[in-house]
Parts: C-alpha cells; structure tokens; sequence
C-alpha cells in the first residue's frame, strides 16, 4: 500500500479493479479463452476465407477513405475554429459534437434517407450516375461522419497555440504563405494531425451503427468485418464469431499502440518545440 | 486583437498571419460552410423534417406506438441503473489513480481507457461468451434459472462495458491539476476520508462529474452495436430505442423510425448545449489562478 495521508486507498482500488475485473477484463479473457479453442488450423481457415478477407479488405479501404476526407476536412475545421472570428463559430463549435453525440443507429438512418434514390442527396446524385447508398461509398460515409470530432479536437488546440511568432519571423525574412504554410504550420499540427487521424481510423474499423443502414450488406461486396460477425452469431457459428471478433480485437490493440506511440511523439515534439 | 491596418500598410508590415487576407478567409470559411451544412445539418435537419412528415399530430401517434414506448422505457431503465454505477466507478478510479502512486498505476489508466477502442460488436459478442449459453457461467446460469443474455442484466453490463472510461476520463485530468494538498489538509486537521472527498474534493471536480455523466448517458442511451448482440433483439421485450429504429425501419416504417429518433436526436442536442454551457460554468471557475 502507498505511503499517504489520504485515506481511501483500499476500498477505491478495490472498487477499480474489481469494476475492470468484471466489466473490461472478464469478457475480453473470454472471448479470447473461446477463440483459443478453435486451434490454429481451424482458425486460419475461418480468418482466410474469401468472405472474411473480403469483408476486412471492405472495412480497411473504407476506413482509409473516410480518414482522408476527416484529415481534409477536419484540419480546415480547426483552422476555421482556432484563427477566424465570425458569426456563428460557436454554432460551428457545438455542431462538431453531434457525430459523437447522435446514437449511430439514427446517423445510419439519416444518412440512408439522404442517400436513398429519392433522398435529399441521392436524387441529384442518381441523376448524375453517382450511387452511395447500398455501396462501398456508403460505408465510407457512415464511417467518416462517426468519425469527424477526432482530427479536429485534437488539431484545434494545437492551431490555437501556434503563436504567430515564427509565422511573422519568417515573413520577415521574405517567405510566402505557402512556404509558410508548408514549412511552419503544417509541420507543427502534422503530430496532432497524424494522432486524430490514427483515432479517426480506428473508430471506423469498429463502427457498426451507423455503416449496416446505409451499406446493403451485400456479402464480398458491403459487408463490413464487425457485421460479418453478428451475422456468425446469428447463425450460431460461435466459433466463427469468436474468431473474426479477435481479429477485430488484434485490429484495435494495433491501432491503440499507433496511436499511443504517435501521441507520444507529439507531446515530445510539443515539448521540443518549447509550447 | 491587433488594430486594424489599413491593406497597404498592412501588406507593408507584412505580419499578417497566413490565411488572414480577405480572399483566403472567405474560400476557407465558405468551403468548411458548405461541406459543414451537407455533412452535419442535413442530417439533422432530415431526422426533424422526416419525423413531422406526417404531420405534427402522425409524429406523436408515431412516438405513441407501444413498441416504441416500450423501448423508451427500457432506454430510461437502463440509463438509470448504468449511469450511477458508472459514476461511481469513475470517481473510485479518479481517486486511486490520482491521490496515490503506486506500481502498476500506469497500466490501471490504460485499462479504464481501453473500452474506449474496442468496437461495441467485440464487446457484445465477448460477453456472449461470458454469459451466453456457450459461454464461461452460461450452463451454470441455466441452472440457476438466472437470465443475463437476451435481458436486462446484459443490455446493463454491455453499456457499462463501452461507457466505462466516460466518467474517469473527464475528472482523472482536472484531479491530476489539482494535486493532493487540499485533501491532505484536510485529513490533517483531522476529516475524516469521507467528509474530504465530500467537502474538499467534491466541489472542484463537480462540473467534470456532471459532464462525464451527461456523455455517459447519450452514450448508453444511443448504443448499439453491443445492445444488439447482447439484447437478442426480442421483439417488445428487449429492444432499446435505438434497435427499436432498426426495427421499424426493417418494417418499412420510415416515418416511425424517424419518430423514435428524433427522441433520441433531441437528447443528443440536449447534451451538447449541456456541454457548453458546463464549460462556461467550469471555465469560470478554473481559470481563476
């Protein structure tokens, strides 16, 4: 026990550990326990079957996709956020919270209807060729909707701090705005840019809610890895289930030490860079 | 803000900062504008402007159905039994993790936030496995006629699983800032633990705890993908609210599904407002020096 005056150790510890115990850790042991079961054999076949990799193949592209556009997208946001004044920023500020505010299941729903044939966005895009409902790029979609608060909550303050110092030295000393874009702002937000993205694949990896409306689920083609695996549950394969769903588990633990590692980086390179 | 130069002069000095010229900002602004109005209005927009579709008087016999108004009730049964546990949880965790150094402390943190990268499907299926019929205590549940998957229990334990760094993970960081000298003050001039916690450190972390909870209730509230696997989806008995919107939308109910989202898309709103006016609250109070 921790040498300290504040009582309470004990039962809080005790509270904490038992809580992850149960809740976090339990299910996890689990479902590893269960997929261990399978043997190795067995479980290499259920991971390599065509309907599997296709369904992770779906699942990273469309992850990688809808992380461009949140990198686009939300840098421009926390730039608009950090530097301009203008009418309606807090309005703009409070909007980046609804794609983690809104239930999945409603966004799916939302964003089936805008997409549908005859929806709001669908229609015109129907007109021109375009389908994203019941497609890849409907899951592309899903995925980067759930996903926009992350580059931008964790780009946003790094432009607040920026200071406009360096910018105005190097003005000074004759450089462009695109030269200081490119060799001073961009350098210093590519950390937190690089962390909000890893956070923003991540999410979409496991995103299920909002991708099983709008994607059509139509196997090898916009099935995505964590519907694969509700589909197994629901076909009693448990093995199956258990096995895709350590894939996803493996998934998430290699995105959690990307993330940790570029995020230690970035405190790092804040540091360096004395803010 | 500096003062305003005039352009020549200000093109003279050249320190203004990059993107401030009046056409920069206007391209900027206007693009993020747009794409903002596409991307995060329309949605909302769409949920409100569905759901009244039929009329403000179809919208509440939709919200009136009793498929819907059970869900609402198991939504709320279900927030109200998860968000006090998970508090209390949070606050435990804050305490150990902030008022103590001890081995292993470093791994604990990680633990609280690691539901936060797991995917809800992985963890609704992991407590299949704990509690289901295949699963480690299932043969043993059986027996003792108690039911966790496909009931209540299991819709409380998958949305503790996924909310469980929300209330730790607001007060951890405030408590970590503040220290411990106050509650060792405190416990000096003789407090006891209890009276510290509830007089000495209660009031400075207040606004985190409320704002945690408020998180960790849209998120109990919203969930889905652990819900649907853990619920079994029963029709009536074991449906949430958000899996009653996928219900009625697979019965081509989309005016019904919009109903019972637009509930759960004002809670959303709620939270958000709430969001900022708690920072306001707290931001008054902890930027003082």
């Amino acid at each position: 026990m921790p040498r300290s005056v504040i009582p309470g150790f004990g039962l809080s510890f005790g509270i904490t550990v038992l809580y992850l115990g149960a809740i976090v850790l339990l299910p996890l042991c689990a479902l590893i326990l269960k997929a261990s079961d399978i043997g190795l054999v067995q479980f290499w076949a259920i991971v390599s079957s065509p309907r599997t990799l296709a369904a992770i193949r779906l699942t990273v592209t469309m992850a990688l996709v809808a992380t461009l556009f949140n990198a686009i997208y939300g840098t421009l946001l926390a730039w608009v956020l950090a530097r301009y004044q203008f009418p309606g920023k807090r309005l703009l500020d409070a909007l980046v919270d609804v794609p983690f505010a809104l239930p999945t299941a409603v966004a799916g729903l939302a964003l089936t209807a805008l997409f549908a044939k005859n929806g709001w966005f669908g229609a015109p895009l129907d007109q021109l060729g375009l389908q994203v409902a019941y497609t890849p790029l409907g899951v592309a979609i899903a995925m980067a909707f759930t996903s926009i608060p992350f580059v931008v909550r964790t780009v946003q303050p790094v432009i607040e701090d920026l200071g406009t110092d360096v910018e105005e030295a190097s003005r000074s000393l004759g450089a462009s705005d695109f030269q200081i874009l490119s060799r001073i702002i961009l350098p210093s937000i590519f950390p937190a840019l690089l962390a909000g993205c890893s956070l923003a694949f991540a999410r979409s990896l496991g995103e299920f809610g909002a991708v099983i409306f709008i994607a059509g689920n139509q196997p090898m083609k916009t099935e995505i890895v964590a519907l694969l695996t509700f589909i197994r549950l629901e076909e009693y394969d448990y093995q199956a289930a258990a096995a895709i769903a350590c894939v996803m588990l493996a998934m998430a633990f290699v995105m959690l030490i990307i993330t940790n590692t570029v995020q230690a980086w970035q405190l790092r390179y804040l540091g360096r860079s004395g803010q | 803000m500096t003062p305003k130069p005039d352009r020549a002069a200000r093109k003279h000095l050249m320190s203004a900062p990059v993107g401030s010229g009046p056409i920069a900002r206007r391209v900027v602004l206007g693009v993020v504008g747009i794409v903002t109005l596409l991307v995060l209005v329309a949605p909302l927009a769409l949920i409100f402007s569905s759901a009244l579709a039929p009329g403000l008087a179809g919208l509440l016999r939709n919200l009136g159905d009793p498929g819907t108004l059970h869900a609402m009730l198991l939504t709320t049964i279900t927030a109200l039994i998860a968000v006090p546990v998970n508090i209390v949880f949070g606050l435990a965790a804050a305490w150990t993790v902030t008022k103590f150094a001890f081995p292993g402390r470093t791994l604990l943190i990680a633990l609280i936030e690691l539901p936060y990268s797991i995917s809800p499907i992985v963890a609704g299926v992991a407590f299949l496995f704990v509690y289901g019929s295949q699963g480690l205590f299932g043969p043993l549940l059986e027996q003792l006629g108690i039911k966790v998957m496909f009931a209540l229990p299991g819709i409380v334990l998958a949305s503790l699983f996924v909310t469980a760094p929300f209330v730790a993970r607001e007060v951890i960081p405030l408590m970590q800032v503040q220290g411990t000298d106050e509650e060792e003050a405190a416990v000096t001039l003789g407090a006891s633990g209890f009276a510290t916690f509830v007089r000495v450190t209660l009031p400075n972390i207040r606004w985190a705890v409320l704002y945690g909870a408020i998180l960790c209730n849209a998120r109990v509230m919203g969930e889905f993908g652990a819900v649907s696997v853990v619920s079994g989806n029963i029709r009536g008995q074991t449906t949430t609210l958000p899996l009653q919107i996928e219900l009625l939308y697979q019965d081509y109910n989309v005016a019904g599904a919009f109903a019972a989202a637009t509930t759960l898309t004002a809670i959303a709103l709620l939270t958000i407002l709430l969001k900022v006016l708690l920072e306001r609250l707290s931001g008054d109070e902890q930027r003082l020096p």
